[in-house]
């Protein structure tokens, strides 16, 4: 065992030098890249650019909910379409126009944002670092996964400027497309497009995901075994996992509507013995994994985060790793607590209420052992450690209002109210989203070489703490009081935490513009970050190289022994 | 390098085999609805072999058209019967365009847990209907419920079961 070890450390290190000799420069370096670091900075560019196209769409949004009645979008779509703004005719419109907006939003955020960010981003460019690798094992598939993004970004902001239904345009059926909305109600299309984006997404994903899989299974340091891997490496297999069995549910689930709208087949017309609601679970089956796949590698890089400035190793590594694989595996058995009010038997909705409930158990030992890590540790306040916390603190009160949400008797009331919206967006807007800034402010002296400013950093952490709590904490009290999604207009009882909600959104859109100056002042100022800045408690393998990591590292793959374990 | 191309090949084939099982799901849903009764699927039946029991049962009907038909549907009246009594009824169907038109029905139970235990023994939804121009005709149901739903605890509380029909216009028909 060892002489073959000792052999492929000695080839690859040939591979490196030969290779090093002719490094691509310039425009080739990026569109021909086969290099894991690189694509990895490209896919968190593309996350910033959607992120910035989502959360703009998410501001006409709050603008128009500002206040009771029809503010803005009379007058954007009078401008869109060349209608008179006082008319009806604009009303109309614009209220096609929010339900357009709101569905763009969602895919946009989930299929452009935070999946390339984590899976495409983070994971490419760490993932093969912290387990000892030179490269991921498919150099050339990740190349071909990542420019298959940016198509289907396009395909999908052109369903915005192609008929959807008769006389407007977009797909105005919400991220889960739901026949028969999606199929008679938008004959335009929109929706076609919408569909071939979301299958162009989807095999750049589970490209991704083939090769991070075989990257981890293969490709691991000597000695490295996978119960001594660090978390995030481990976070980014389950997640793979997760795409590889999800996505193609949903492919094949999207393919039939594309065949119902298209070509006559009826999976999903009750006039051809096609049944709506087997779409709904095709959907959720792959829905409801897909709500891991955005959070399970945040789980990741948190563990990373909270040991490295409490200066102590994971409380609880092994529970860390298998309640991941847990959540994972469970994830994939609870889809139908969608679907509470379609009409399920009574044992089905007990069922999948009690399914629901074991999921809040993998999760609480996560967030127990994260709590039990710092707990006597030496700890320090430095920005990552701030949006860590942050994202424990938020992922919890989205995971309790979850456990509500799960019981199918108050799901009954709450169903499509701006409870589930305040929710989900716990959990994702500020939960993956707070997991993904932790992990660029924790990263991003490595990737980048330099130092940002601390005080900038902070600066936009307890901005935009304040300001999503601001506004997501007032739309459960919106959604108690009954108020559902997807609607431009409100009753007046609803206008106080409407507004509240609202004055939030700028707050955040004040914490972007904090980011996006704090990048630019560190960009300028170009303070060396050094290997690690982080001091003793980053002892993860890519903090061992050089800050930016070089253009091949581990030409001699480095040895794990039991005493520099994860 | 031969270790990650078997890897790969395995991760690309869970991606294939997972994209047959979405379609598979398409008859074994249709399967699962037909053997459960889920989502109100009714039972077809020869006969009653069960005999009735005394517990009596209110069965309404609906109709829908869709819009591509010109058809009226009139409903038949709500009946109400012993459990197991095996019972005919007629809905009424008109022809208001001026050409032949074909329609088809699909059917279904509410209460949805109900849908096991109706059973039709007849019924002109198991064909297509034609009607020419104007024409009007009788359409029959035979059906009777099934007194096994007495022991059904989920139902102790119905008294009523709708059937309900909606009506489109079969391939290539429509207006």
């Amino acid at each position: 065992m060892a002489t073959t070890t000792h052999l492929e450390a000695h080839a690859t290190g040939h591979d490196a030098a030969s290779h090093d000799a002719h490094t691509p420069t310039g425009w080739r370096r990026w569109v021909y890249s086969t290099n894991h670091k690189d694509i990895g900075v490209m896919y968190l560019i593309f996350a910033i650019i959607a992120g910035i196209l989502g959360g703009l769409l998410s501001g006409a949004m709050r603008l128009e909910l500002q206040e009771p009645g029809i503010q803005i979008f009379h007058g954007l779509a009078a401008m869109a379409y060349g209608m008179d703004p006082a008319g009806g005719e604009a009303l109309d419109a614009g209220k096609h126009m929010y339900n357009v907006f709101t569905t763009a939003h969602a895919l946009i955020m989930i299929f452009f944002m935070v999946m390339p960010a984590t899976m495409g981003g983070f994971a490419n460019y760490f993932a093969p670092l912290m387990i000892g690798a030179p490269d991921t094992a498919f150099p050339r598939i990740n190349n071909i996964a990542f420019w298959l993004l940016p198509p289907a970004f396009i395909l999908l902001l052109m369903s915005m400027f192609f008929e959807g239904p008769a006389g407007a345009l977009g797909t105005g059926g919400g991220w889960t497309i739901y026949p028969p909305l999606s199929t008679s109600g938008q004959p335009g299309p929109a929706m076609d497009f919408a569909i071939l984006s979301l299958h162009v997404a989807g095999i750049s994903s589970i490209l991704g995901s083939i090769n991070l899989i075989t990257t981890i299974f293969n490709m691991r340091a000597p000695g490295m075994t996978l119960h001594k891997m660090p978390l995030f490496a481990w976070s980014v297999l389950v997640t793979a996992f997760l795409l590889l069995l999800a996505l193609p549910v949903l492919a094949g689930g999207i393919t039939m509507l594309l065949t119902d709208r298209n070509f006559g087949t009826t999976f999903f017309a009750p006039e051809g013995g096609g049944d709506p609601v087997l779409f709904q679970h095709l959907f959720w089956f792959f829905g409801h994994p897909e709500v891991y796949i955005m959070i399970l590698p945040g789980f990741g890089i948190i563990s990373h985060i909270v040991s490295t400035f409490s200066r102590k190793p994971i409380f609880g590594y092994m529970a860390m790793a298998y309640a991941m694989v847990a959540i994972g595996f469970v994830g994939f058995v609870v889809w139908a607590h969608h679907m509470y009010t379609t009409g399920l038997s009574l044992d089905v909705q007990r069922y999948f209420v009690a399914a629901t409930m074991v999921i809040a158990v993998p999760t609480g030992v996560k967030i127990f052992s994260w709590i039990a890590t710092m707990w006597g540790g030496s700890i320090t306040f430095r920005t990552p450690m701030l949006w860590a916390i942050g994202f424990i603190f938020l992922f919890t009160v989205g995971g309790v209002t979850g456990v509500v949400l799960a019981n199918a008797g108050a799901d009954r009331a709450l169903h499509d109210t701006y409870y589930v919206v305040a929710h989900f967006h716990y959990v994702l807007s500020l939960g993956a989203v707070f997991s993904i800034f932790a992990g660029w402010y924790y990263w991003y002296p490595k990737m980048f070489g330099y130092m940002y400013s601390e005080f900038l950093g902070k600066v936009h952490f307890w901005t935009m703490f304040i300001g999503v709590n601001l506004v997501f904490f007032p739309q459960h009290f919106l959604g108690l009081a009954g108020m559902p999604r997807r609607y431009i207009d409100y009753p007046d009882a609803f206008a106080l935490w409407n507004r509240v909600s609202s004055i939030g959104y700028y707050i955040t859109f004040l914490s972007m513009l904090i980011f996006f100056y704090a990048m630019w002042e560190a960009a300028r100022k170009k303070r060396p970050a050094g290997d690690n800045p982080w001091g003793e408690g980053a002892t993860t393998l890519e903090w061992t190289l050089s800050s930016p990591p070089p253009f091949h590292q581990f030409s001699t793959l480095p040895k794990i022994d039991s005493t520099n374990a994860h | 390098m031969a270790s990650n191309k078997r890897v790969g090949i395995i991760c690309a084939s869970v991606v294939f085999g997972m994209v047959g099982l979405a379609y598979a799901s398409v008859p074994l849903y249709a399967l699962f609805c037909q053997v459960t009764g889920y989502g109100g699927t009714p039972s077809r039946a020869d006969d009653n072999p069960k005999g009735v029991i005394a517990r009596e049962m209110t069965v309404r009907f609906d109709s829908n058209v869709d819009h591509s038909l010109q058809w009226t549907v009139t409903p038949a009246a709500t009946i109400t019967d012993k459990i197991g009594a095996v019972d005919t009824v007629n809905y009424v169907a008109t022809n208001h365009s001026d050409k032949p038109m074909t329609g088809m029905a699909v059917f279904n139970v509410s209460p949805e847990r109900a849908g096991y235990y109706f059973n039709k023994i007849e019924c002109f939804c198991f064909t297509e209907q034609t009607l020419q121009p104007g024409e009007t005709v009788e359409m029959p149901i035979v059906f009777f419920v099934d007194p096994d739903l007495a022991e059904n605890k989920d139902l102790n509380t119905i008294k009523e079961i709708t059937l309900s029909y909606t009506f489109y216009a079969s391939d290539n028909e429509g207006s």
